[in-house]
């Protein structure tokens, strides 16, 4: 009777056999994630180009975020990786990265569209290896509840507007018309950064080493440390989680809670959906610093190839397809990213699927890519710049939410960027 | 679930109906397969010897997967640099331990290089102690309340064992909806004239809220082994109590909880070390904050070694050597102490 | 159920209730509310659309605004309750919001436009299921390729699992020899090693075995549990030892006395076991998502979790496609909880 008890999930699993995949010719791998809708959108390209090219099969590996951040570099350190990825660690993947230059078609296409963000995907040292190119510029920057401002009758503040009164005015609104949340700011290093370097941070000194605590870096920090003991800003977003664990504030902005919230253009084709008519929001371009800059932080999702690959060939091909202007038009249109393609840039996008609100909002991103401090993109371009970032939101975190004060906060942040730097040379 | 009430003594073979019979046939014909080759080793190693023998498939894959990478951990926490192959890594002697114990005093984290192993290390301990006690005590309290004659017993069980079955990050977004600022929790008190709490911003509210959605989520499995458990125990033991007429607290005392005490140490030392691992539902949760408020040991060698743009291994490992000591040291003490208890 | 627990709950009169009966049921309500109340909300969140997922304070069920056809316009206008200025309350349809200004009419008076100012009204809500949460991930994705191989891990580890721990189990447990010591404290040592800590390490073994992307690299590094073996080890040291010397006495060989002794007996922590470990199995998700990395390799768990990106998450796919996944184990945990009732009251060796 009771040999009968024996599970039966073990016999069933006696029937069953393992069976290996059978191969196509040259087989080209893509690891990639999804913010939003962009995973379909590019398999949809890429079944058109399987189409035209019956000899190269292209396989989409869609992976959640993670897979990209934390085990991608431990494949690619052991020779596993894909053929292609996208990815966000720009600098950290570059070594890794293949020089597609040899393979393309038309390697000044490249450099005409995509020139100023070929040096991010480059392993360090090199100046003219062509890796990859941007999925998506992202643009940090505010949005604003238009909505609340005319509520509660407070004007809002004007193009060149500084941060301060941007906070003041905000702050009058909140109270007003009862938002819990006056400023929002994701908990990012871009975010803060884009404060940082409107307040005059430079981030490096005349070398290009890392001299990341400056005056302007100070004002910056101090800024946001006293918004939030004055209440423009809530502890829920910086004060809320340690170490470099990242949060937005999405869904108060959506229930019309925040008045304004520093976020950044990947947010435009959510907030289409998921606020609809409830309220008007709109972006608007980059507050100034109090020295007279303007700039938000420019970033992304870049598409780089990988040197591993067995067929650099089929990999290039791929690649000159995806980034082609046609294809590539209809992919920054139908996932709403703001274009990283000088030519597409400049003639000007069409989104047609989107709304009045998402293209206003889309033309405020787009033109805020021309009014980029150098140092902005130079941070983003530095091969260790997530270590910069890092640091900062972790130790700024811990000020923000009571544990130590500023002072000590930059200490840990210059030493931390030291200790990590020094690790990766040894 | 309605026949385990109707039957009093559902067989195992009934209650899985014919198909499990069916497909344990072939297994019973398996298992009579290899005793065969079985009786002739246990001709040539005799009978004691046997033991080897049945450990020795658990022990291949223990040593391959388990003990080997250990060691390699080992490897890692004893040098530095960015790479993935030990052989890639320059060796650095203790740098790596000398730099977690760089501490002006042991018991002010803020005074160490890496305040936030220090703070892991607290956060831990405080964490561990007060969810094992609660959960013990809860899961055994659920586990004989759910051995009892009850009504629709197989939906209780499942009941208090269905939160184990969520990922984490399901388990961590539910509870922000109830606990963020206007969350259901929220809701439900202002609603009732009381003044809003921000539950995961306040330090204390957020360990609370820790402890008990870990509670939350992984009691079940606590339960289930004491229910496994209270079902070895011979039932001639409480008939006789019924002839005594022993009152109930006293039969609990002196016959279940003794003779469930082999269980109890599982579930002790299982819920002391699942409680030191804790990790991923206070990661999701709230991220380890208020500040570093809930910041775990794991959470912190996990970020060192994955989240870090320098994947920091070398540091990682050597922060999981020390934690692996420190565990073990508590686990023998503990197994000793509960030996003792079993044997009185 | 077992003569144990008809014990413990005996009344002591008939017809009366002990109040630990009482007790007990105040008890399992509680259990219903704080335990499955929140599980159950997930799964009606699931059908919320994307917007309502994110509403503040949360609603219990999945709303949606009301539409209605308003003659003379093509597409169905959205309904609100109107406070109006004289105190009084309308239904309206809003045609239009300019600024904090919402133009309205009345569906049965369409002709006239009503000015509202947006504050003064509030949706008209009713109960709709976001069927399209389910329906769409499960038409893009390689659905029945990630089940099939999620079943296949999970039966086959289980299996696995329960054979080599239980064997191992069963000598720690029944004999005394050399090195038992050396292995128990392997044992205890290694239970409290998270694969989150050596996961790079065993990545760099699995890697070295070839064995990346194929799915015994996710099945095979974590069928040794330790957790597994100190379970049953703990369990079978309360089964009555006679029965096995009866069996020895009876000239069975080891490997019977293991398989048909012990093995039947120990039902119950095996049920446990194999609970827990389909459980795991099932839900794994930090490891395959370091070994597995082509679409044709990945488990459930991978293909769900693609939801997740850098900076915005689809929660209500992910709900939606987690309630699928959680559909298969909790059948399977329902079938299985019987066998931990089938203790030794049942075995007829008592």
């Amino acid at each position: 009777m009771q040999r009968k008890h024996w599970i039966s999930a073990a016999a069933l699993a006696a029937g069953l056999a393992w069976s290996g995949f059978a191969q196509a010719q040259t087989t080209v791998r893509i690891a990639w994630y999804s913010d939003g809708n962009e995973g379909e959108v590019v398999s949809d390209l890429l079944k058109r180009f399987e189409a035209q090219n019956k000899d190269i099969k292209v396989v989409l590996d869609q992976v959640p975020y993670k897979a990209i951040t934390e085990n991608l570099p431990v494949q690619l350190a052991s020779g596993q990786g894909p053929d292609i990825a996208r990815v966000v660690d720009l600098g950290g993947v570059a070594r890794y990265a293949l020089d597609l230059r040899p393979y393309l078609k038309d390697a000044s296409y490249w450099e005409k569209n995509f020139g100023p963000f070929l040096p991010w995907m480059r392993p360090e040292g090199d100046s003219s290896a062509i890796t990859g190119f941007m999925t998506q510029l992202t643009v940090s920057g505010p949005f604003v509840n238009k909505t609340l401002f005319e509520q509660s009758g407070i004007a809002m503040p004007g193009a060149k507007a500084t941060w301060e009164e941007w906070g003041k005015a905000v702050k009058d609104v909140a109270a007003k018309a009862q938002a819990p949340f006056p400023l929002a700011m994701d908990r990012s290093g871009h975010r803060f950064f884009s404060v940082a370097i409107s307040e005059g941070a430079k981030v490096f000194d005349e070398k290009g080493e890392p001299a990341v605590i400056d005056e302007g870096f100070k004002r910056g920090a101090k800024l946001v440390y006293d918004w939030h003991n004055n209440g423009v800003m809530k502890k829920e977003l910086w004060g809320s989680v340690s170490g470099t664990a990242y949060r937005g504030a999405n869904d108060e902005f959506k229930n019309a809670q925040v008045v304004m919230y520093q976020s950044g253009s990947w947010q435009i084709a959510q907030f289409d959906k998921t606020v609809g008519d409830a309220f008007d929001w709109i972006a608007v371009p980059a507050p100034c610093g109090s020295v007279g800059v303007c700039s938000g932080m420019p970033g992304g999702a870049g598409l780089v190839a990988i040197k591993t690959t067995k067929s650099p060939e089929a990999v290039a091909k791929v690649m000159d397809y995806l980034a082609s202007e046609p294809v590539l038009s209809e992919f920054y249109a139908r996932s709403l990213f703001v274009p990283g393609h000088l030519g597409i840039a400049a003639k000007g996008l069409d989104y047609q699927g989107a709304s009045g609100p998402a293209k206003a909002a889309l033309k405020v991103f787009s033109d805020q890519v021309a009014q980029l401090s150098p140092v902005a993109y130079k941070l983003q371009g530095y091969v260790n710049n997530r270590i910069i970032f890092n640091a900062t939101i972790s130790r700024l975190g811990q000020a923000i939410s009571g544990e130590g004060t500023l002072d000590e906060a930059f200490k840990r942040i210059e030493s931390d960027i030291a200790q990590q730097i020094a690790e990766r040379k040894k | 679930m309605a026949a385990a009430e109707t039957d009093p003594r559902p067989r195992g073979a009934d209650a899985a109906g014919p198909v499990a019979g069916l497909l344990a046939a072939p297994l019973a014909l398996l298992m009579r397969l290899v005793d065969w080759p079985m009786r002739a080793l246990q001709r040539a190693v005799g009978e004691r010897r046997m033991a080897y023998v049945f450990l020795l498939p658990n022990l291949g894959f223990f040593s391959l997967f388990v003990f080997l990478p250990l060691v390699i951990n080992f490897v890692f926490s004893v040098t530095g640099g960015a790479g993935l192959f030990p052989s890639e890594r320059p060796f650095v002697g203790a740098q790596q331990y000398a730099y977690l114990f760089d501490c002006a005093s042991f018991l002010d984290p803020s005074s160490c290089r890496e305040d936030h192993f220090w703070r892991g290390v607290y956060n831990t301990a405080r964490f561990t102690v007060f969810q094992v006690t609660a959960m013990v005590l809860f899961s055994l309290l659920t586990a004989v309340v759910l051995n009892m004659k009850i009504r629709a017993r197989g939906f209780f069980r499942a009941v208090y064992f269905f939160p184990v079955l969520l990922s984490p990050v399901v388990v961590a977004l539910t509870w922000k909806w109830i606990l963020q600022r206007d969350g259901l929790l929220n809701a439900a008190i202002t609603s009732l004239g009381g003044e809003r709490i921000l539950f995961l911003v306040d330090p204390s509210w957020a360990m609370f809220w820790v402890v008990f959605v870990s509670i939350w989520a992984h009691m079940g499995c606590y339960t289930l082994i004491l229910l496994a458990g209270l079902q070895a125990i011979p039932a001639d033991l409480y008939e006789a109590a019924e002839m005594d007429a022993t009152p109930r607290w006293r039969v609990f005392w002196r016959i279940t909880l003794p003779l469930l005490w082999p269980n109890m140490v599982v579930v002790i030392v299982l819920a002391l070390i699942r409680g030191v691992q804790t990790f991923d539902e206070v990661f999701v949760l709230t991220g380890g904050g208020p500040g570093t408020a809930t910041l775990m040991i794991v959470h912190y060698i996990y970020e060192t070694a994955f989240a870090n743009q320098v994947q920091n291994f070398g540091l990682a490992a050597a922060a999981s050597v020390v934690l692996g000591i420190v565990l073990f040291a508590l686990t023998l003490a503990q197994l000793a102490a509960s030996r003792r208890k079993g044997a009185a | 159920m077992s003569l144990a627990a008809r014990m413990m709950t005996a009344r002591r009169r008939p017809g009366r209730w002990h109040w630990t009966d009482m007790a007990a049921y105040a008890y399992l309500s509680l259990g219903v509310v704080l335990m499955f109340g929140p599980v159950l909300w997930l799964g009606l969140s699931s059908f919320k659309t994307q917007a309502g997922l994110l509403e503040f304070p949360p609603s219990l069920l999945p709303m949606s605004q009301r539409e209605v056809a308003v003659p003379g316009q093509s597409q169905k206008l959205p309904l609100y309750e109107v406070t109006m200025p004289d105190g009084s309350t309308r239904a309206l349809a809003q045609l239009r919001r300019i600024g904090i200004q919402a133009q309205m009419v009345d569906p049965a008076n369409p002709g006239e436009i009503i000015r509202v100012p947006i504050d003064k009204r509030t949706p008209v809500r009713q109960f709709r299921l976001a069927t399209e949460n389910y329906t769409e991930p499960l038409e893009r994705f390689a659905f029945t390729r990630f089940l099939w191989n999620s079943v296949f891990v999970t039966i086959v580890a289980t299996i696995i699992t329960l054979i080599i721990n239980s064997m191992a189990a069963y000598a720690l447990s029944i004999y005394e020899f050399r090195g038992k010591t050396a292995v128990m404290l392997l044992v205890i040592g290694t239970l409290m090693i998270p694969i989150t800590i050596i996961l790079v390490p065993v990545y760099l073994v699995v890697t070295k075995l070839g064995l990346v992307n194929s799915l015994w690299a996710v099945i095979l590094p974590g069928a040794a549990t330790p957790t597994g073996v100190f379970l049953l080890r703990q369990y079978m040291l309360t089964l009555p030892r006679d029965l096995i010397e009866a069996a020895r006495m009876d000239k069975a060989s080891e490997w019977q006395i293991y398989w048909r002794i012990v093995m039947p007996l120990a039902m119950p922590a095996l049920a446990v076991l194999a609970i827990f470990s389909i459980m795991w199995r099932w839900n794994e998700f930090l490891w395959p998502l370091a070994v597995l990395t082509k679409t044709e390799a990945y488990t459930l768990q991978i293909g769900l979790n693609a939801f997740q990106g850098e900076l915005q998450t689809q929660w209500h796919y992910l709900l939606a496609m987690t309630v699928v996944t959680l559909l298969p184990v909790a059948l399977v945990f329902v079938f299985l909880q019987r066998f931990i009732t089938t203790g030794i009251a049942n075995t007829g060796m008592k």
